[in-house]
C-alpha cells in the first residue's frame, strides 16, 4: 500500500497553457508529481515556475487576466473544472511563501487560523494541535513561553517555520513551498531543508527554489522550466548528474540564470 | 547668488512660519481659557454647577448671579454626536472593505472620488436639506409635532461624517500586507473570512483612528446640527425629542448676548470645554498609536 | 491502514458543508458590501442632483442680480473671501510645510509642532471663528470685516496647506536634492528653485481643495464677517468704503452664511437659501473633481517616470 502511494501521482498535469492577459507564463506542461515526494522546480527568474506552483492550489486567480487551460489533477479530480471549490483546493493543498507572512496575531492564533475556520473550537483540541504542529517544525520549545506574543516580533528563520507549522496545522495533503528560504539565513534555511525531508513522510511536497545545491540537497524529483516551458524533470541525481538537455546542463553548471 | 543674509533671512521665516503652527492652537486655547474663566472667577460659579446641574440661566449683565449648568448641552452633544457614529460607522466600514477587497477597481474609480465629494459639501447645504427634506419627512413617517430631533441631528451628522471614516478606514484596510491575506487565502479561507478574521483586526487600530476622528468633526460640528436639532435646553425625550449641544448653544446665542456679561461668559467657557475636547482626542488617537505599535513589538 | 483512510475521507467531507456554509455566508456579506456601496453612490448623486435642481428651479431671475435681492453679491463675498484666505494661508502653508520637510529635525520639538498641526486640524470651526472674533474684532473694536473672515478660514486651511507641501517635498526623488545641492547650491536654492517647483501641481491640487472647502465654511464666518452684505458695483458710491465689494475691510455675508440666516429668517427666504446651496453645490463639486482630476494626473505622471 505505502509502496503504491509512494509511485502514484498526486498532481497530475496535462497540457496546461497559462496567460497573463496576453503574454503566455506556462506553454504545454505535462508534468506529474509524486506522492511522499520533494519535488524542486528549479529555473531562472520568470521562467514560470512560481506560476506553475500557484496553479496548484489556484493562488493564480488573484492576478488579474489570468487564464488557464489544460488540465490539472488533484487525485484524478480536475482542480480546475471539476466543481471542486478553491476554498477546498486550498485545505488540501496549503503554501509557504517566499517571505514569512505571519499574521499580525499571536503566536498561537496564526497556527490556530486554519483549524478555526474548519470548525475546531474546543480549547483543548486546538491547544493540542498548535503543541504537534509546532513540535513538528521543532519550535515548541523555544515558543512555548511566548504562545500569546506577537507573531511578528520574532526573526525572520523563526516566523517562516512559523508559517510552516500554520500550514501543517490542518494537516493538508500537499505543501507548495515558494522559494521558503530565499529571504533567510544559512542556518534557517538548513533547518527548514532538515524539516522539509522529514515532512515528505507525511506530505507531499512541491518547492520552488533559486539554489541548485538546496534542490539538491533535499528533492526527489527536479524540474526545469525555462521560458514558460518545462526543459526537462526525472529523479535529481539524474537531472544534476546527466542532464538529457543542454539548456538544463548549462544552467545547472551555472553558465546562466 | 550666495549671501549669508539672504541666507538668514529665508531661514529666520520658514522656522517662523512653523513657530506659528505651535503659537496659533496654544493661543487659542489660552484666550478661550482666559474668557472662559470669568465664569468662574468673575460669577463665581463652581465647576461642579457647570458640568453637573442642568439649568442654564444665566444673566446677560455684568451682575450674574444667574444659574449655569451645562449638563444638557454636554450630554445632548453626547448623545447626538453617539448616534451618528452609531449610524454611521458601519457604513463607513462596509464602504470602505467594499473599495479595498471586494471590488477595488471600481472601488478606488467610483466610490472613493465619490467618497471624497462627500467631505467637501458644507455643512450649512447638509443642515439645509436636513432642515427641509429630512425634518418634514420624519414628521410625517413617525407622526412628530415637528421632525426636529436627536435623531435628525444624528442622521445629518453621520452622513457628514461618513466620508471622514471612511477614507480613513479604507487606507488602514488597504496597509495591511498582501501577503497576510494571501496566507489566509493559501489556508482556504473565504474572502469574508479574510476580510473579518485577518484584515480587519490588523487593521483596528488605524480604523479606530479614523472613527475618532469623525467623533472629532461631529462635536465641533455646530450649524448644521442646530438647523435640525431644535432648540429645547433639556435632555432629550427618547431620540425623537429635541436637545441641544455645545455648538447649537454657542451658534445661536452667541450674537445676541452682551460683551463681557455672565451669559456670554458661560459661552465662552463651553467654546473652551469644545476646545479640550479636540484635544482630547488628538491625544486619545496618540495613545491608540502607541499601543498598536507596541502591540506588535 | 483502510482504518486511516477512512478517517481521513470522514475529515474531507467535514469540511465540504463547512466549506459550503462558509461560502454561503461569503456571499450574503458580498451583496451586503455591494448594496452599501450602491446606496452610497445613490445618496450622493440623488443629494447633488436634488440640490442642485431644486436651487435652480425655484429661482426667479432677480435672484441671479448682484444687488440688494440677488445672490450675486453673496456669490462674490465667497470667492473675494476665500481668495483672501489663500493669500494668507499659501504662502504661510507652505512655508510651514517647507520646515517640516526640509529644516525640522527629529526630536521633541517637531513631534510638539506635529501635534499642534493636528490640534489645529481638528479644532472645531466655531471655535476658530470665535478666536477670530475674539481678537480682531473685540479686542480691537473693530467691526465684523471680510479680512477677518479670510484670517479665520485661513487658519483652517492651514494645517492641509502644511501637510500637502510637506507630503509633495518628502516624495520628490532624493535625487533632485543631491543634483542641486552637488552643484554647490545652498539648502535655500535648492528649495526656491529646485524643490517647489517640483512641487507645484501638487501644492495646487492642495489650493483648490482648500478654496473648496473654504466656499463652504460658515461656522468661523458667523461672528466674523457678518451675515448681510450691502455692496454696489457702482464706483461713484465708493466714498462710502464699506460699500466699495474691493475693500476687505467691510461687512461681507457669503453664501453659507445666506443658507444660515435662512434657517433663523421668517418664510420667504426659502427659495434664496435653495439657490444658495445650488450654487454653493456647484463651486464645491467642481472644485472638488478638479482637484482629483490634477491629483490622477499628477499620480499618472509620476507612474510614467518610474
Amino acid at each position: 500500500m505505502s509502496e503504491k502511494k509512494a509511485t502514484s501521482a498526486k498532481f497530475y498535469v496535462h497540457d496546461l497553457d497559462l496567460f497573463y492577459g496576453s503574454f503566455q507564463a506556462l506553454k504545454k506542461i505535462n508534468f506529474q508529481i509524486a506522492a511522499n515526494r520533494i519535488t524542486a522546480l528549479i529555473g531562472p527568474s520568470g521562467c514560470g515556475k512560481s506560476t506553475f506552483l500557484k496553479t496548484l492550489n489556484r493562488m493564480n486567480d488573484f492576478v488579474e487576466g489570468c487564464k488557464i487551460t489544460g488540465d490539472v489533477q488533484l487525485d484524478g479530480r480536475d482542480i480546475y473544472t471539476s466543481g471542486m471549490s478553491e476554498i477546498e483546493l486550498r485545505q488540501r493543498v496549503g503554501m509557504v511563501f517566499q517571505q514569512p507572512n505571519p499574521f499580525p496575531k499571536t503566536i498561537y492564533d496564526n497556527v490556530a487560523y486554519g483549524p478555526r475556520i474548519r470548525g475546531v473550537h474546543r480549547k483543548s483540541e486546538l491547544d493540542e494541535i498548535v503543541e504537534t504542529s509546532l513540535r513538528e517544525v521543532g519550535i515548541w520549545d523555544e515558543f512555548k513561553d511566548r504562545l500569546n506574543k506577537s507573531a511578528l516580533g520574532l526573526s525572520g528563520g523563526q516566523q517562516q517555520r512559523l508559517c510552516i507549522a500554520r500550514t501543517i496545522a490542518v494537516h493538508p495533503e500537499v505543501i507548495l513551498m515558494d522559494e521558503p528560504t530565499s529571504a533567510l539565513d544559512p542556518i534557517s534555511t538548513m533547518k527548514i531543508e532538515d524539516l522539509a525531508v522529514e515532512m515528505k513522510e507525511k506530505y507531499t511536497i512541491v518547492i520552488v527554489t533559486h539554489n541548485m545545491q538546496q534542490a539538491n540537497r533535499i528533492s526527489d524529483t527536479t524540474a526545469f522550466f525555462l521560458l514558460g516551458e518545462l526543459i526537462e524533470s526525472g529523479p535529481t541525481q539524474d537531472i544534476f548528474l546527466n542532464p538529457q538537455n543542454k539548456k538544463t546542463e548549462e544552467y545547472i553548471t551555472g553558465r546562466f540564470g | 547668488m550666495y549671501s549669508k543674509g539672504k541666507e538668514k533671512t529665508w531661514k529666520f521665516f520658514v522656522l517662523l512660519c512653523g513657530l506659528l503652527m505651535i503659537a496659533l492652537p496654544i493661543a487659542i486655547g489660552i484666550f478661550l481659557a482666559v474668557k472662559g474663566n470669568a465664569l468662574f472667577y468673575q460669577y463665581h460659579h463652581t465647576l461642579g454647577e457647570f458640568l453637573f446641574t442642568t439649568t442654564w440661566k444665566l444673566k446677560d449683565d455684568l451682575v450674574g448671579g444667574g444659574k449655569g449648568g451645562a449638563a444638557v448641552f454636554i450630554v445632548g452633544s453626547l448623545i447626538v454626536c453617539g448616534l451618528a457614529l452609531l449610524i454611521a460607522v458601519p457604513f463607513s466600514l462596509a464602504a470602505a472593505i467594499f473599495m479595498t477587497e471586494i471590488a477595488p477597481k471600481w472601488g478606488t474609480k467610483i466610490l472613493r472620488p465619490a467618497v471624497e465629494i462627500f467631505v467637501g459639501i458644507p455643512s450649512v447645504v447638509y443642515g439645509w436639506i436636513g432642515m427641509t427634506v429630512l425634518v418634514p419627512f420624519l414628521q410625517n413617517v413617525f407622526h412628530l409635532k415637528t421632525g426636529r430631533s436627536v435623531l435628525a441631528g444624528g442622521i445629518v451628522l453621520a452622513v457628514m461624517i461618513f466620508p471622514s471614516i471612511t477614507t480613513v478606514a479604507a487606507d488602514a484596510i488597504r496597509a495591511v500586507p498582501v501577503s497576510a491575506r494571501m496566507a489566509a487565502y493559501g489556508l482556504g479561507a473565504t474572502r469574508w473570512q479574510v476580510t473579518h478574521q485577518i484584515v480587519m483586526p490588523a487593521a483596528q487600530t488605524s480604523v479606530l483612528t479614523g472613527v475618532i476622528l469623525g467623533l472629532a468633526r461631529a462635536f465641533g460640528e455646530a450649524l448644521a446640527v442646530a438647523m435640525v436639532i431644535g432648540k429645547t435646553p433639556a435632555f432629550p425625550k427618547g431620540i425623537f425629542g429635541q436637545t441641544a449641544t455645545m455648538t447649537t448653544v454657542i451658534a445661536s446665542r452667541m450674537a445676541e448676548l452682551m460683551e463681557g456679561s455672565e451669559a456670554k461668559a458661560g459661552l465662552w467657557t463651553i467654546a473652551f470645554i469644545l476646545y479640550l475636547i479636540s484635544l482630547f482626542f488628538i491625544f486619545l488617537i496618540h495613545i491608540i498609536a502607541a499601543k498598536g505599535a507596541k502591540k506588535n513589538k | 491502514m483502510t482504518e486511516v483512510k477512512n478517517e481521513k475521507k470522514a475529515r474531507v467531507e467535514v469540511s465540504q458543508s463547512l466549506i459550503r456554509r462558509a461560502r454561503a455566508v461569503d456571499n450574503i456579506w458580498t451583496v451586503v458590501f455591494y448594496l452599501v456601496a450602491l446606496f452610497f453612490l445613490l445618496l450622493l448623486f440623488a443629494f447633488a442632483g436634488y440640490v442642485i435642481i431644486k436651487g435652480f428651479t425655484g429661482a426667479k431671475p432677480e435672484m441671479f442680480r448682484f444687488d440688494r435681492n440677488g445672490v450675486g453679491n453673496y456669490f462674490f463675498n465667497t470667492v473675494y473671501l476665500v481668495f483672501l484666505s489663500l493669500l494668507i494661508s499659501v504662502p504661510i502653508g507652505v512655508m510651514g510645510g517647507i520646515y517640516m520637510a526640509e529644516y525640522a529635525k527629529d526630536n521633541a520639538f517637531t513631534k510638539f509642532l506635529r501635534i499642534a498641526i493636528e490640534t489645529l486640524s481638528s479644532l472645531p470651526s466655531i471655535v476658530v471663528g470665535l478666536f477670530g472674533y475674539l481678537i480682531f474684532l473685540v479686542a480691537t473694536k473693530s467691526q465684523p470685516n471680510l479680512l477677518v473672515g479670510a484670517i479665520c478660514v485661513a487658519i483652517l486651511s492651514l494645517p492641509l496647506m502644511t501637510t500637502t507641501t510637506e507630503d509633495a517635498l518628502r516624495s520628490l526623488p532624493p535625487s533632485y536634492k543631491l543634483g542641486s545641492m552637488g552643484m554647490g547650491a545652498t539648502l535655500r536654492q535648492t528649495i526656491q528653485s529646485v524643490l517647489i517647483p517640483a512641487c507645484v501641481p501638487r501644492i495646487i491640487t492642495g489650493v483648490i481643495l482648500a478654496a473648496g472647502r473654504g466656499f463652504g465654511e460658515a461656522a468661523a464666518l458667523l461672528y466674523t464677517t457678518g451675515s448681510d452684505t450691502n455692496i454696489k458695483w457702482n464706483p461713484a458710491a465708493w466714498v462710502n468704503p464699506s460699500l466699495n465689494p474691493f475693500n476687505p475691510l467691510r461687512r461681507g455675508g457669503t453664501l453659507s452664511l445666506k443658507i444660515w440666516t435662512s434657517f433663523t429668517a421668517s418664510v420667504g427666504a426659502e427659495d434664496v437659501a435653495n439657490l444658495s446651496s445650488a450654487i454653493l453645490m456647484i463651486m464645491v463639486l467642481s472644485f472638488s473633481i478638479l482637484a482629483h482630476y490634477l491629483e490622477g494626473r499628477i499620480k499618472k505622471k509620476m507612474g510614467d517616470t518610474k
